[in-house]
């Protein structure tokens, strides 16, 4: 008995030992934060899918490390008139089953996106503004929209393009076995398996060149000390999103490096503004409600925003993974103001102001936000509070799960609410528009305005901003419209996040603004 | 013994309904799984689509009532988030933590009774001593500490074991196993030992309380008095005696080993049930939480079945069905 499991594992190790021979295989363990639902690229709207499906399926036009658009599957686009926009397609591209690409597959792919049975998040809201689609030849595709929608390029950066071969029938399980998984990208579905890994194989014959892996396996390390463990231990090769209580660690380490990036995530706060009533969880100090809404009051917010000490927060609390925010995006994305800066850190004249906005005593207020969404998101809240204690308004925190929170917040029961706030279009003019526009859904104005602010002029500046096709005219509207959002406290930047990736020696990231963690990015460092 | 099982059976129903509402009720007024799952980049339109597209536009009692239209096919809903039958998705991830559980299980009866017994016969040895004293230890270190000096010692520092995930699974009969490969077991250790080590040191205790007691009831005297050996004596008389205690405990801790093994499973991102039923906590998955609180509940119901025939078989007092085994 012995005897045959000795000449068993021996043949075993033989096999391995060929194997390994024959092809040196070069391949990379990556872990990730968040769970993949699905590898069908139309099902759901969400960041870990997006970042994933990148790998085997391409848009028309790309996103770069710092959301550039630029070329992928069409190699140009220009809009003809106000209507009417054409497309270049790039020649020569295969499908990973061999067949070509072509016009065909967009109009496919443009009509299965709004079609998908049972999707939580579709990426319809892309798609929609598209009314006709003309396929002039095999390379060539125009797109006509019923009013001017100068995004229609950035909207079109989120859809990712399928073959109408392999799509015509499939479902997302057919994407999800991996049968239906054909896309042009520069990697091909292995595995999946859901909440445990994604397995990726090279594509050889991808036209944007040759990859440094032959095979990449992503898995699911959600627990952040568990991530960071399979680092050290070299189970994985990189990890995503290292905890700020790991960084001081790895950066004194020479056998790990961090690649670090401000992100296109700002964590802020929305001020009650729905009614000149006293807002929920804000009263006076002995527990009655107010006689007016404070944070109608332009002074009561800017107050607000001064009494926070953001340099300290970055600092201290985000162990210097946070850059202190003057508006909604850094300064290095599109749409935003050189002319706003952090409002500095002034007790005394945040006090002043509270007095001049007749409330000499403060007044007492509750913080909401959540306790598992952004980095230390309890502790900034914990600390929030401390601060405002300083200029006299009692404070209390309650965090809580984002199932719970956002339910309540999204209805109004929250009178201070702590949100964050990813820019996934790289422009600051979309955050705008959802989160500070009067809210109108019917036209897509402030559907996360969970403040209901509400500013006619800025209103104006938008608008104009979201038709005007002229790129430089539009960022200088988008400007305008920041600035009066930002000057009037519309709502309390605080900091923007910087997403934190951690290799072992040997590898080397080049980090991106929107948290995706691609493969493609990630390269032996020599 | 047959009516005794459909009684059992009755109940078991009547609670899987009652439970399978509350959860229900439970995940609506925890928050609105919408706001979780639409992009929040999406406009109203999207919101609304999805809302109807999952259903949640109508009442909640409309809802359950459709629940339990489906359920009595058969069909418990799927997955907001996954697309697929919930049910399948937890019989997916379940083999990997019953195999967990049953490993944690072995390691802590293996060696739990032996070191109880050592410790009940010699209470004043040294030996004895010890095991008591770290039997303390499994108690009070809570798993997540325990799991990751586990990882820094065995994975970082030595290198021997990996950290995280499941090795290399082969088929019997038709379900994914992972403890007949190399790869399998290497990845099974860490994580099977560290939940074994509260239920070691419960069943130490165990053990040694009920040895020490059962040593001197006057049958084990009398056996010794007889000229019996020292093994017939304590693997007979004693062991067999206090199992009854024991074998209802091991059933309890089995139970909960399956059902909430999810401390060990975030740690080393063991891909079973418990992580899956956690994460659709945080996403309000409810078609998933539902199921999976409904397949705990049926493992309970059956593992606690399954003790009750284990009773009759070790103590012949214990008989079913009649009133004197109400449990």
């Amino acid at each position: 008995m012995l005897r045959t499991i000795r000449i068993a594992l021996g043949a075993i190790a033989f096999g391995a030992f060929t194997l390994a021979h024959a092809a040196p295989e070069r391949a990379v363990a990556i872990g990730l934060q968040a769970a993949i639902t699905s590898i069908d690229p139309h099902y759901h709207n969400l960041s870990p899918n997006n970042s994933m499906l990148l790998h085997i399926f391409e848009p028309l036009i790309m996103r770069d490390p710092n959301q550039k658009l630029v070329p992928a599957l069409a190699t140009s686009w220009k809009a003809i008139d106000d209507l009417t926009w054409e497309f270049k397609l790039r020649k020569n591209v295969k499908w990973h089953d061999g067949s070509p690409f072509t016009a065909e597959d967009v109009v496919f792919t443009l009509k299965r996106v709004p079609d998908v049975p049972n999707s939580p998040s579709s990426f319809a809201t892309f798609t929609k503004p598209i009314v006709d689609v003309k396929v002039v030849d095999p390379h060539t595709i125009v797109f006509k929209t019923a009013s001017p929608h100068v995004l229609l390029p950035s909207d079109l950066a989120s859809v990712l393009i399928v073959s109408r071969a392999n799509g015509e029938k499939a479902t997302t399980a057919d994407y999800n076995s991996g049968k239906a998984a054909i896309g042009t990208g520069p990697y091909k579905f292995g595995e999946y398996v859901q909440n445990q890994h994604v397995i990726l194989k090279a594509n050889y014959g991808y036209w944007g060149g040759e990859q440094p892996w032959d095979k990449v396996t992503f898995k699911i390390i959600s627990n952040p000390a568990a991530r960071v463990a399979a680092l050290l231990s070299r189970d994985v090769q990189m990890i995503e999103t290292v905890p700020t209580s790991d960084i001081a660690r790895f950066s004194q380490d020479a056998n790990f490096t961090l690649a670090d990036k401000v992100s296109n995530r700002v964590i802020y706060v929305h001020l009650w503004q729905w009614s000149d009533k006293s807002p929920p969880y804000v009263t006076t100090k002995d527990g009655k409600p107010l006689d007016k809404n404070p944070f109608k009051d332009a002074r009561v917010r800017k107050a607000l925003s001064m009494a926070i000490n953001r340099d300290a927060i970055a600092e201290r609390i985000m162990e210097k993974k946070a850059v202190p925010a003057a508006q909604l995006l850094a300064d290095s994305f599109y749409g935003t103001s050189r002319k706003l800066k952090p409002a500095k850190y002034d007790p005394e004249g945040a006090k002043k102001l509270l007095a001049e906005a007749g409330y000499p005593n403060g007044f007492a207020m509750t913080i909401h936000g959540t306790n598992n969404r952004y980095i230390n998101d309890d502790k900034i809240a914990q600390t929030l509070a401390q601060f405002y204690t300083r200029i006299g308004i009692d404070t209390k925190v309650e965090t809580m799960p984002a199932g719970v929170y956002f339910s309540k917040a999204t209805n109004g029961e929250y009178g201070y609410m702590l949100l964050g706030w990813g820019t996934e279009s790289g422009e600051q003019g979309s955050s705008l528009r959802s989160l500070l526009a009067t809210r109108d859904p019917a036209k897509g104005m402030g559907v996360n305005n969970r403040g209901r602010y509400s500013n006619p002029a800025m209103d104006e500046q938008l608008s104009k901003a979201l038709v005007t096709m002229d790129d430089k005219k539009r960022e200088g509207l988008i400007q305008l419209a920041a600035e009066t959002a930002m000057n009037d406290t519309a709502l309390i930047p605080i900091h923007f996040e910087v997403s934190t990736w951690g290799c072992a020696k040997g590898y080397r990231y080049t980090p991106r603004t929107d948290q995706y963690t691609l493969a493609m990015d990630l390269k032996p460092a020599k | 013994m047959l009516a005794y099982a459909i009684r059992r059976l009755g109940q078991s129903f009547f609670v899987l309904v009652v439970m399978s509402f509350l959860v229900f009720l439970g995940v609506f007024a925890i928050g609105n799984p919408i706001e979780l799952l639409v992009n929040p980049q999406a406009d109203e339109a999207e919101r609304l689509r999805a809302t109807v597209a999952l259903g949640l536009d109508k009442p909640i009692l409309e809802q359950y009532a459709i629940f339990l239209g489906h359920a009595a096919k058969g069909d418990l809903g799927r997955s907001f988030v996954f697309n697929v039958p919930a049910i399948q998705l937890i019989l997916e991830k379940l083999p990997a933590t019953i195999e967990l559980a049953l490993a944690a299980m072995v390691i802590s009866v293996g060696l739990g009774i032996p070191l109880g017994l050592i410790a009940g016969l010699k209470p004043h040895s040294l030996v004895g001593r010890s095991i008591m004293a770290l039997s303390i230890v499994g108690f009070s270190l809570p798993t997540f500490w325990v799991g990751l000096v586990l990882i820094m010692l065995f994975s970082v520092h030595l290198g021997w074991l990996p950290s995280n995930g499941r090795g290399e699974t082969v088929m019997l009969l038709g379900i994914p196993v992972s403890f007949l490969t190399w790869d399998g077991l290497m990845h099974l250790a860490m994580p099977a030992l560290n939940l074994a080590l509260f239920k070691l040191s419960l069943l130490v205790r165990l053990t040694r309380a009920g040895t020490r007691e059962a040593v001197l009831q006057d049958y084990v005297k009398f056996a010794r008095a007889k000229g019996l050996g020292p093994g017939r004596v304590i693997g007979v008389h004693v062991l067999k005696n206090i199992l009854v205690p024991i074998v209802t405990v091991i059933g309890l801790e089995l139970g909960s080993l399956i059902g909430f093994a999810i401390v060990t499973e975030s740690i080393f991102a063991w891909p079973g049930s418990g992580k899956l039923l956690i994460d659709s906590i945080n996403l309000l998955d409810r078609p998933v939480i539902v199921a999976y609180l409904m397949v705990i509940v049926v493992l309970f119901i059956a593992i606690n079945f399954a003790v009750d025939v284990l009773y009759s078989m070790l103590d012949p007092r214990v008989r079913l069905g009649s009133s004197s085994a109400a449990h």
